[in-house]
Formats: C-alpha cells, structure tokens, sequence
C-alpha cells in the first residue's frame, strides 16, 4: 500500500489517526481517507462488538448541515423518507434520491433544531453530496454548510456500550431511545451522542471536537477495560453491518439502483406530496420492480464476493454486491440483485465462484438480530 | 524468525523436502496479509501439479488468495484438519501445512528463496 490514491490526492487523516499508527492498526485507503482496517483482528474485534463492546473511529463520515426558514423544506425536497415525522432531537435513516428514483447516497438525518438538520454522509460522497444538494435547493430559503470538519465521530458498539460510555458523561443515555439523540459532555468535551450505530447492536455514535477526539477515545479504552473493549477497524464494521443485513452504498446502492430495487421502500415517505424521484419511485411501485436486493446463505462450501455473477443456466442474471464468512454466524452469506422470480425467501440460486457453480439459498434479512 | 529448514517462494508458500516428498504451507507474513482465515480450497488428491501452477485458495474474511506449487509433483495428501479449523493456519502459519506432495523434479529447489533471502523479500 502506498500513502496515496491512484489518482495522487493525499489521504486524508481523522483526528485519530496518530492514535491508531500508535496502537499499531494495520491502515488502508478507504474513500480517500487513511483508515484503520485491522488492530487485533477482525474475528476478534467483530466478536467484542456482538458479545460486549468496541470502538470504531467514524470520523472520515461528513455532516453536511442545512439550516433557515426553508431547511425542511430542502431536506424534504431532497430526501426520500419524511423529515417532518422527526422531533428535535430524533434522526432517521434516508436517501438523497436522483429523479430517476436512483441513490446520490444513503444518509442520516439529525433534526437539531426545528429548522436545522444535520445529514450524515458517506466519506467518499460528502463532495458529491454537497454539489447535488446545493443545486437542488436554489431558491429555498435554506443554507447548506460541510461541517465535516467540526466533528470528530466515534462509534461505540455493542451490548455493553451504555454500560461504558454512561459514567462518561451526564446525558441520560438509559432512557434515550434507538434513533434519538442528546447533547453533554462526554470526559470533559462538549459532545452529541446518538443511540444509533452501522453493527446491529445496541450503541451510541458520539460527536465530539476534533481537537479532543483523542482524549475521548482514551477515556473509553480505559472506561471499557473491565468489558473487554477492542478498538475496532474498517474491516469489523464491514461484516457486522452485512450480518445485520446494512446496505453499504457504493458496494450494494449507488446510482444505478432505485430505492426499491435495493429493498429500502421503508424510508420511503410514500405521504409526501413531492420530492425528488417521488414520481419514478411511485410509479416504480405500481408497475412492480424488475430485480431486487436480496440476502442468501451459501449451501455449499463457498464463499461468493462482491462482482461474482449470478447464474441461471449460462447466462448471468445478476450480482452479488457483498459476500464473505462472517464471525458470528460462521455462514457465508451476501448480498445479491436477483430477477424478482428469484427473490423469494427460499428461492435456490447459483454464484459463479471463479468459474466454478456454487449454490446458495436466499434468506431474509437481517441475517443476524440482536437479542435471539 | 523465518525458519530455515524450509524453502520459499516470492509467492509467499514455504515448502519443507524430505526426500521425494515435501509439505507446503503459507508464511506468517502471507497469513498476516490476509487476515483471519476462514476458508481453504484444496485439490483432491493425486492430483498433478507443475511448479509455480495454482493448486488452491485460501481465503480471509477480505480476500481470496490463490495457492501456488512451489515445486512439481503429485498431491498425495491434503489437510483435512482445515476443513473445520482454517484459523490454523493464523496460529501456526509454519507449522500447518496444506498439501504433501510427491516431487517429481528435486532439482527445482534451486529456484525457490533460502530463509534469509525469503526475509530480504519481505523487509522491501
């Protein structure tokens, strides 16, 4: 690995990117960041998460803000799923949908105020991003700031997150409910802390100043000593999203599937008199879409990857967009655009593996859910 | 740290010869690229395999990796113990070899690295 992308842009570092060299994670481009894929092990650091906790380093993610007497209009206007529902002080998962009924990218969106919200993004879209919104929103009385800068973002992780972060800080993280977040300090740095997460656990994500990310991460190592705590990298939240059945955009959404190809008519607000793609995504729904996203289990001894075809007879139907062994399953599993006859739960399908078939089953997602 | 009584390849297997036979294993510094590994691919036995020809994969939770013969010969017998336990090969990537094989052509050995060269190979 070399310190730059193909295309000769430096990386860019997080604020604790000094702490993960020094803690010797093994780090890797990703997006045009210089992230931590690996400290102790993906097995080991994926189990920490799904048995009791760790700490991931999310701050490459950007958080554009739009704020003024028009900001929910904007978010309406650009975003599939209904702003209008969240209280201040709630987030929802959503879309920043093309007209075509397409992925710009997945997103959250905090309201912090009535007439100011915070999108979370994706680190390599947060440019993209930006441009799309920008444009989209001319004319409405909404103004629109990257203020990826201002954040560091630390992610904790698992059954025993509370336990850990709670003596940290003052906001009551018992009583917050999933998708719901509050502002504080957490070890002496002015913080927001969010009950939501990427792992299919229990977890907070916790926005702090860059200038004190370190001495927060700190903080919760040492807080998290007792539960086992692993610091944890790309590689860990990766076959933990895909467990809980998490779409990663750029791998299984981007802006060649539509919202309802990829299995998200959820964070639809199919109420909403108009936004963009509503049109196509309405018309999407009626006539019934063509391929769909789906989960599948391998039956035999294979693991398929992201870019194998899906095979019926000698001609590929479609793809699979995830796939590995993961940790706590020990299954292989993935993700995969399938014709819709074969979407069905239980439906057989075959992988071309490196030119070999391999059969596979497709289940419903999550594949994994906490609490069974 | 790399043992010396084994051979290797800049493909990153060691083989160990003994005679007409020899096993074949990954290095510890192939297994730390990879990371955790979860699957491993191996050809049936008596299979015949020439030098530098892939015989397998071996796969990570990331990435798939595909097995190179570092000599030529015949499989006569592959790691079953694997099947269940690939994570082996991460504890003890020296120790846990992956085929046996029968060497038709001793003298290639002397196109494979000694340790030290092997070590030189890695420290670039």
């Amino acid at each position: 690995m070399t310190d730059t992308e193909l295309n000769g842009a430096p990386l860019k570092r997080t604020p604790l990117n000094a702490r993960h060299r020094a803690s010797g994670a093994r780090m890797v481009p990703f997006g045009g960041w210089d992230m931590p894929v690996e400290y102790t092990g993906v097995t080991a650091e994926h189990m920490a998460v799904r048995q009791g906790v760790g700490l991931f380093d999310v701050s490459h993610m950007g958080q554009l803000e739009i704020a003024g007497k028009g900001a929910l209009a904007a978010v309406q206007h650009v975003s599939c799923n209904d702003a209008s529902r969240l209280h201040v002080g709630q987030a929802q998962y959503s879309a920043l949908t093309r007209p075509d009924g397409t992925l710009v990218d997945d997103i959250l969106v905090y309201r912090l105020a009535s007439s100011h919200f915070m999108l979370v993004v994706n680190a390599s879209n947060i440019d993209k991003d930006r441009r799309w919104i920008a444009e989209q929103i001319v004319g409405l009385d909404a103004a629109l700031v990257d203020a990826s800068s201002r954040y560091a973002l630390i992610a904790v992780q698992g059954p025993r997150a509370l336990e850990i972060l709670q003596p940290l800080t003052g906001v009551d993280l018992g009583s917050m409910a999933y998708y719901w977040f509050g502002h504080g300090e957490v070890a002496g740095a002015r913080a927001t802390i969010s009950r939501t997460g990427y792992t299919g656990e229990d977890g907070f994500e916790v926005f702090v100043p860059p200038a004190q990310a370190d001495q927060v991460w700190l903080a919760l190592m040492a807080a998290g000593r007792e539960a086992g705590v692993l610091a944890c990298g790309l590689a860990a939240r990766d076959t933990l999203r895909l467990e809980a059945g998490m779409r990663l955009y750029g791998n299984d959404m981007d802006d060649t599937t539509t919202v309802l190809e990829a299995g998200l008519g959820w964070i639809v607000g199919w109420d909403k008199p108009t936004f963009l793609g509503r049109d196509q995504i309405h018309a999407q729904r009626a006539a019934g879409v063509g391929r769909k996203l789906v989960g599948f289990e391998m039956t035999e001894r294979a693991i398929a990857r992201h870019g194998h075809a899906v095979m019926a007879g000698d001609a590929a139907v479609g793809v699979v967009t995830s796939g590995t062994q993961t940790p706590f399953l020990k299954k292989a599993i993935g993700m995969a655009y399938v014709p819709v006859s074969s979407a069905k739960a239980g439906s057989e399908i075959e992988i071309d593996i490196r030119n070999r078939r391999a059969r596979a089953r497709v289940v419903p997602m999550p594949f994994y859910k906490r609490g069974v | 740290m790399y043992p010396s009584d084994v051979q290797y390849t800049k493909d990153h297997e060691w083989i160990r010869v003994t005679g007409s036979t020899a096993e074949v294993g990954i290095t510890d510094y192939a297994q730390k690229a990879l990371g955790d590994v979860v699957y491993v691919d191996l050809p049936e036995v008596g299979r015949v395999v020439a030098a530098g020809q892939a015989f397998g994969t071996i796969e990570s939770v990331k990435a798939v990796s595909e097995l190179f013969a570092p000599m030529s010969g015949t499989i006569t017998e592959v790691n079953a113990a694997l099947t269940d336990h690939p994570e082996a090969v991460n504890a003890n990537p020296h120790d846990t070899w992956l085929i046996r094989v029968a060497v038709s052509d001793p003298s290639e050995t002397a196109g494979l690295l000694d340790s030290a060269q092997y070590e030189a190979l890695v420290r670039e």
